[in-house]
């Protein structure tokens, strides 16, 4: 017990009579008799260090992994993408996996400077200028959104279209019960949001591209109607589609948020992940989170300090734009090194083979009899089948498994049921022929 | 070295003034280093058909200009970012005393736990046969963290503290919807932290002060004047952030309870109670967890963290869902509560940091988590012995985890404010202490030494803050002279706001006024 404690009985004696007491139990004096627990805590000992291994291996092979047991097809805002050596090496350093939020900027430049460079990439990928240091996740990141989005509107009424991941719009409605917003879904059409069914005045407009079916939104069209209610335009973005796409910033999105998963971190079960959000100029008032700024030292040295912070809970409090203290900055590092290694042509070159996996990932499947596809309209990524017979999603994947595949995320009612499949650049012809020779067997 | 009087070793491994950070220069942005046309990238060989992009994404859409990341070789990256973990401090580098951070050493155990490719390769949505490891170790996390609070059960959605108290006030909501109430008012203390009072406007609460009394503990005869059945509750960390025990926490219980109202109790500071006793038993009925604090998972410079809730029986049936469950025949599934308020994470929560802790707390085991909350105390109980001269203590009292000394003395004395003692503190190799929060202590000075900190390590730091005490108040206000950059122009950053590479060299947010407000003040 104790391995991290590195006192000796000799020191806590000494240390004990430094302070005037005879014994440990002392220290709580404060902690009234009736409330002091007897027999300590009812857990198990401590184990030794081979032990606690020896207990999460088995922890860690009681899980059918990806890559080790079975090739991954699901996607669904988790995306298995690959991780270059970089990424673990260099991030994982001590110095910046046990730092705390950089209060001292003095000592903390190393973390700043890489938020800042992981707030301008962030930028450049969202076409808009202010980027903050990071928030929990894609879901999250919604929420802080239609929050911003209803500060600057006075208009509490959210629209949300049902291409936005669902779990992600359950977590905005979650949090709506406290801030007492209106949520509102619109429907989609053939996979994308059917605008046309749009009226009324609202304060948020909140679009996913491309959409949880992986379709293309018409994020021109959803500017239009976002004026036409007054509202303004969120867009949930996926980040790796900045390489092959118009960003949602040129289309005039006035926040874009999304989760930064793809970018050098492993699926982890859902987490952490990471929380992207950008916004235009004039709502840098309104960012939840940190943001760093550049600025020089006493010496005239450019330097690196978390800034605008009258926004923050420690100085606003129950004014502030956000709740949000600790961030997953460690994750926004990843983010930062694994773009750094993509560069500008990597990026672009791994949007491409995803588009070119999923394309031949969704001919090859919608060749099996009876699987038909969900919506027509354009995919890059990912995409959505119906199945035969009524067969279920989750049927589907269970079975597949066995064939050595993860085949994607079965896809609930409101979709009309089917299955969610992803082909990222990690995906080979030779796995995909033999996913689609499985899923041939498995659905007939 | 050994002292000669004691010969006691005094030798300490917490101090970092030995680091060798090289030279002051600066180092260039990844933009800087950039040269066209070079990459570091490298994809596995497809065999797929090389379709071109106009093949692949409608006109419409497709970019005319790809987007514009870095172009720099794996070499010059890796030094970039090796260069910048040069220009930070860090627990693995030497002591962290932030007072109600909890800057405990991370064990490496745990690392090495989260990496196994059996819990970091499992997509969220996979079936539960195919994360039967992943459930069962989540299960038993829910079961071991109510048992440390004397919780009935738990969620590990929220991703962090914050998150943990928005989803704790949520609950309260809930419930008092389903009791048939609708209630407007969370009381909170004026020393909370202000992730407190942020989360319950989220909430849709408004926060009403209680403040504290001569001896730092929340003024019970003022509570009881503001209780009345528009109380939704009340939230406290106890030890509270001063590290002091509310002592009266029976008497507060009852007094809440007694309106109606519900108790949360905000665990940042559970690090100090740790098998001595529970929240639970003080009649909180919802608790929060900072698992990146009491239970060693690293900051990360600043995240990712976790912030499970637990929450007392009545509560059970409101906690978000999923939730992981062990079936009667052994395996392991999903569930959602009757009445659950919904998702509160994107997915489960942050798991691999919930692996850590879990290692963590297999390695600690119930004897070992105790010895931490001991040694935590007598750790901070210790330097706050030590420090009675030197520095002012306000509130000198037995204290917990944590103490909060404060400058004023030196401030008068030689113009020596807090700022200036953890700038100094810096160039004596160790990290500042939080300041200038609780609000509630002018020049504050919160100091939390954990109990991985060796006696020789709080020696090494009590003389670093005497030398401190001792200095001349020009020394103090030059400092840090020995960092990779000298004190930052904090108001010039907010002034003229160069918030990316691309905004330089300036733009102006238009709306100065406002951030003539930007304080020094509350750092942690
Ligand atoms: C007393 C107290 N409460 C709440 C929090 C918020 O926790 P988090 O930063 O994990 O959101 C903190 C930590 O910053 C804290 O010290």
């Amino acid at each position: 017990m104790g391995h991290f404690v590195p006192h000796t009985d000799a020191e806590i004696a000494e240390m004990l009579a430094f302070v005037g007491l005879s014994s440990l139990d002392e220290l709580f004096e404060a902690v009234p008799a009736a409330l002091r627990l007897a027999g300590g805590l009812d857990l198990a000992p401590g184990l030794s260090e081979p032990d606690v291994a020896v207990e999460m291996e088995r922890l860690a092979d009681a899980n059918v992994a990806v890559g080790r047991d079975l090739v991954c097809f699901a996607g669904g805002g988790a995306y298995d993408h690959e991780i270059p050596s970089v990424v673990r090496r260099v991030a994982y350093r001590s110095e910046y996996v046990t730092a705390y939020t950089p209060y001292q900027p003095e000592v903390s430049q190393g973390v700043l400077q890489t938020l800042f460079e992981y707030q301008t990439l962030i930028a450049r990928l969202t076409g808009l200028p202010i980027a903050n240091a990071s928030l929990y996740d894609g879901a999250t990141a919604c929420v802080e959104a239609v929050n911003l989005a209803v500060a600057a509107t006075g208009n509490q009424r959210v629209l949300v279209s049902r291409g936005v991941n669902p779990q992600w719009r359950e977590v905005v409605r979650t949090y709506a019960v406290g801030t007492g917003h209106e949520i509102e879904e619109i429907a989609l059409e053939d996979g994308l949001t059917a605008w046309s069914s749009v009226s009324g005045s609202a304060g948020a407009v909140l679009v996913q591209y491309p959409n949880y079916l992986g379709c293309l939104e018409d994020l021109a069209e959803a500017r239009r109607v976002a004026d036409a209610t007054g509202a303004l335009l969120l867009v949930a973005f996926d980040p790796v589609a900045a390489g092959l796409v118009r960003s949602p910033g040129s289309y005039g999105a006035d926040v874009v948020v999304g989760e930064g998963q793809p970018f050098g971190t492993p699926l982890g079960f859902g987490g952490p992940y990471l929380g992207l959000f950008a916004c235009k100029q004039e709502h840098v008032r309104r960012l939840p989170g940190r943001l760093v700024g550049e600025t020089v030292d006493t010496e005239g040295r450019r330097a690196y300090v978390t800034t605008l912070r009258t926004r923050e809970q420690d100085i606003r409090r129950e004014k502030a734009s956000s709740n949000v203290c600790t961030n997953q900055t460690l994750i926004a590092v990843c983010c930062t090194i694994q773009l750094a290694w993509l560069g500008t042509a990597g990026l672009r070159e791994m949007a491409l083979r995803c588009a070119r996996a999923t394309r031949y990932t969704r001919e090859a499947v919608l060749a099996i009899d009876g699987v038909g596809p969900l919506a027509s309209a354009p995919v890059l990524r990912e995409f959505a089948i119906s199945l035969p017979n009524g067969m279920s999603g989750e049927t589907v994947v269970e079975r597949m498994a066995d064939e050595g595949f993860l085949a994607g995320i079965p896809l609930g009612a409101e979709y009309g049921g089917g299955l969610l499949i992803a082909a990222t650049e990690r995906r080979t012809r030779t796995e995909i022929d033999a996913y689609a020779a499985a899923l041939e067997k498995v659905v007939r | 070295m050994t002292d000669p009087t004691t010969g006691v070793k005094t030798v300490s491994g917490g101090r970092a003034s030995s680091a060798p950070l090289m030279g002051r220069d600066e180092e260039p942005t990844l933009f800087e280093l950039s040269v066209t046309g070079r990459t570091a990238a490298s994809f596995r060989t497809s065999g797929l058909p090389e379709w071109s992009a106009e093949e692949l994404v409608p006109a419409d859409h497709l970019q005319t200009e790809p987007t514009p990341v870095a172009e720099i070789s794996e070499r010059d990256l890796v030094a970039h970012f090796t260069r910048l973990t040069h220009r930070q401090y860090s627990v693995d580098l030497g002591a962290y005393p932030l007072g109600s951070c909890t800057m405990k050493y991370n064990p490496k155990l745990c690392d090495e736990a989260a990496s196994l490719a059996g819990l970091a390769n499992i997509h969220p949505a996979a079936p539960p046969s195919l994360t039967q490891g992943w459930l069962e170790l989540l299960v038993e996390l829910e079961d071991i963290l109510c048992s440390i609070t004397g919780m009935k059960a738990a969620t590990l959605q929220p991703p962090a503290g914050a998150a943990g108290e928005l989803t704790g006030l949520l609950l309260m909501r809930a419930w008092h919807a389903a009791q048939g109430r609708q209630r407007t008012k969370v009381i909170i203390p004026d020393s909370a932290h202000g992730t407190n009072p942020a989360s319950v406007t989220l909430g849709g609460y408004q926060t009403v002060t209680v403040p504290s009394d001569e001896r730092g503990l929340v003024d019970v005869a003022a509570l009881r004047e503001r209780l009345d059945d528009d109380v939704a509750g009340i939230m406290l960390t106890n030890p509270n952030t001063l590290g002091l025990f509310e002592e009266d926490i029976v008497e507060i219980a009852g007094a809440v309870h007694e309106v109606g109202g519900l108790l949360y109790y905000d665990g940042a500071n559970l690090n100090a109670i740790l098998g001595i006793t529970r929240p639970g038993d003080m009649g909180f009925d919802i608790v929060h967890m900072n698992l990146h604090k009491t239970f060693a998972v690293p900051h990360g410079g600043g995240g990712p963290g976790a912030g499970p809730v637990a929450v007392s029986p009545r509560l059970a049936e409101y906690l978000p869902g999923p939730m992981p469950i062990r079936h009667d025949d052994g395996t392991y599934g999903w569930m959602t509560p009757a009445r659950s308020i919904g998702r509160v994470h994107g997915w489960h929560g942050n798991g691999l940091a919930l692996a850590r802790a879990y290692s963590y707390i297999l390695a600690n085991g119930g004897d070992g988590l105790k010895r931490v909350a001991e040694a935590a105390v007598l750790n901070a109980t210790w330097l706050r012995h030590r420090l009675r001269g030197t520095y002012d203590i306000p509130y000198d009292r037995p204290n917990m985890h944590e103490f909060v000394a404060a400058a004023t003395n030196l401030k008068k004395a030689k113009g020596i404010k807090a700022l200036d003692v953890a700038k100094r503190l810096l160039e004596e190799g160790f990290h500042a202490p939080t300041v200038y929060f609780p609000l509630i202590v002018d020049e504050a000075l919160m100091i939390e030494p954990t109990e991985t900190e060796s006696p020789q390590t709080l020696v090494a730091l009590a003389e670093a803050l005497e030398r401190i005490a001792a200095d001349t108040g020009e020394s103090a206000k030059a400092a840090p002279r020995t960092s990779p950059v000298g004190r930052v122009d904090e108001a010039r950053a907010a002034r003229q706001l160069i918030p990316t590479f691309d905004a330089r060299p300036v733009t102006s947010t238009g709306d100065e006024a406002a951030d003539t407000m930007e304080s020094p003040a509350a750092r942690f």
